[in-house]
């Protein structure tokens, strides 16, 4: 028997997705139970009260969490998240739920046994609730007590090796796609890049020492598979600079209809024998694609690398030979003016370890910048917004390049630096009034 | 909220083991702190970063952003963590009796 009814969440244990309702309720069981005989750091009904209070949510349509909460370890200052329930004589269980984030593996690859030893110790020491993972990309251990967050820190890092991830107005864990680890696609090794910068910016990572947030996400493509150019202030997206590699034998199989146009990704729907003008050719954003004598040409010069032909014909055409990545900066979500996506900022940088012009060049000069001008609570796309982006530029030292914008501006309210300006600023009116009568 | 008593003073607390209120702050207050956020003995470097954040929150009714509180007090974060491991939100903010640090925390 349940310590709480839950009518309202039983119902989510219908329907053919995987239910958190029916996982929760087994984790309380199994805690019930108690076969292993664990001395449980923590209440045993956490699970219990967790849907509790949940269900209470779901009756009055309002969070029962209490507002904020600090706590964490010594030595950091960031990596729980604190949390108390506002009703702890009802859900007692709940009374503390904080939340830690644990850095994550890039790419997100595990082995069984670690997952074991993780699990071991936040069986013993919290709920047994996890999210995996955060949107951020952290193992997230959802729910324990102020008292186990040493206890949980000092076996994570002596036993398991294994250190907290970032919160608070500092650098967030960084995280990346699956890169070259499975993917044709990949520029560049973001897993090495990814586990590089987080290595290399550990003390930013764990003392914030920020106006605000900043987030690095890499991705290995214009595909963005970990959405670098929308959830990160910094992106850093792979790319190449010489020629599409072209497999004329394989195209012709897949005009032929031997191989399936997007690797079989439409494959649920009859949309027609494979037209390869119609799917390739007439799509290129730049119109620099031709078909002509059972041959496909492509005008490099004129291509964006936006991926459409390679994603839908990936046994035929190859990413260039001469890789890099494009860094992009500036994105956020709409708090507090208005949500943006990256802006180009780097064009084109070589990623190869130990990747020194990215570090040196790049994210410090960025940083000695925002640390020093940002407001407090302002992220890096509101502080380009405010000081303007030839600002940014000024202080990295990259000169202004078309592909920095869109579109030129329309408006002309341009500013000039008085030394461009012949003559300066410094006039006398009555100079003028020698010329001009009032 | 529960209450402690130290040292024949009694304060209320929040369940991070905040102040209630800055004006109910005293030096019993940081004395009471210290052990909790890992202090064994305050020396005039922790006196001088309590005595910062208090001025600044008195004038500006904030607490400073951490790099206005290095500049000030001329200590690198660092130096903040050596004094104060738990940093200067949860450690240095607490025992000067700001109020506790909000936001994406």
């Amino acid at each position: 028997m349940a310590k709480h009814a839950t009518p309202m969440l039983d119902q989510l244990e219908t329907g053919p997705w995987p239910s958190f309702v029916t996982d929760i309720k087994r984790q309380a069981e199994f805690r019930k139970k108690n076969q292993e005989k664990m001395n449980y750091q923590i209440p045993v009904d956490v699970c219990e009260d967790l849907l509790g209070i949940l269900e209470l949510s779901f009756k009055h349509g309002r969070t029962h969490w209490k507002h904020g909460g600090i706590v964490g370890v010594f030595g950091y200052g960031g990596g729980v998240i604190g949390r108390y329930c506002d009703q702890p004589e009802q859900f007692p269980g709940v009374a503390h739920f904080h939340t830690m984030r644990v850095a994550q593996p890039a790419g997100k690859f595990y082995t069984s046994s670690y997952l074991r030893e993780l699990c071991d110790l936040w069986d013993f020491r919290g709920s047994g609730i996890t999210n995996m993972h955060g949107s951020t990309g952290d193992i997230i251990f959802l729910g324990t007590t102020t008292p186990q967050l040493e206890e949980i820190f000092f076996e994570l890092t002596h036993r398991i090796n294994q250190d907290l991830g970032g919160s608070g107005s500092n650098l967030r864990t960084p995280s990346d796609c699956v890169g070259q680890a499975r993917c044709e696609f990949a520029c560049y090794d973001t897993q090495a890049l990814c586990h590089d910068l987080t290595n290399e910016y550990q003390d930013e990572l764990h003392r914030p020492a920020f106006p605000y947030k900043f987030k690095f996400k890499f991705d290995g493509c214009p595909n963005c598979c970990v959405a670098s150019i929308a959830r990160s202030d910094m992106s850093f997206i792979g790319t190449w600079r010489d020629d599409i590699r072209v497999d004329q034998k394989a195209v012709a199989a897949y005009i032929g209809g031997e191989l399936k146009a997007n690797a079989g990704a439409h494959s649920g729907r009859d949309w027609g024998k494979f037209d390869i003008q119609k799917e390739v050719i007439a799509l290129c954003p730049t119109g620099c694609m031709r078909y002509e004598g059972g041959k496909l040409e492509i005008n490099n010069r004129e291509c964006t690398r936006c991926m459409h032909c390679i994603n839908v014909m990936p046994r035929a055409l190859r990413i260039g030979l001469e890789r890099g990545l494009s860094i992009l900066v500036g994105a956020k979500a709409p708090i507090l003016d208005g949500a943006q996506m990256g802006t180009l900022l780097v064009p084109f940088i070589s990623a190869e370890p130990p990747y020194s012009e990215i570090k040196e060049t790049v994210i410090e000069p960025v940083w000695d910048w925002w640390m020093e001008e940002g407001k407090n609570r302002e992220r890096l796309g509101e502080l380009i917004k405010r000081q303007g982006f030839g600002k940014l530029l000024e202080v990295t030292g990259f000169k202004p390049d078309p592909r920095m914008v869109k579109e030129p501006r329309s408006n002309p309210y341009i500013f000039w630096k008085e030394e461009e300006v012949e003559g300066g600023w410094e006039r006398d009116i009555n100079e003028f009034r020698k010329h001009h009568q009032r | 909220m529960p209450t402690v008593e130290f040292q024949g003073k009694s304060f209320t607390i929040d369940e991070d083991g905040f102040i209630d209120d800055y004006k109910n702050w005293s030096q019993e207050w940081v004395q009471y702190v210290k052990k909790e956020e890992g202090i064994d003995e305050l020396n005039e470097e922790h006196q001088n970063v309590i005595k910062v954040l208090r001025e600044y929150y008195e004038k500006n009714g904030i607490a400073p952003m951490v790099r206005v509180l290095s500049k000030v007090t001329g200590f690198k974060l660092k130096h903040i963590y050596e004094l104060f491991p738990s940093g200067p939100g949860k450690g240095a903010c607490k025992m000067a009796g700001l109020p506790k640090p909000t936001g994406c925390v």
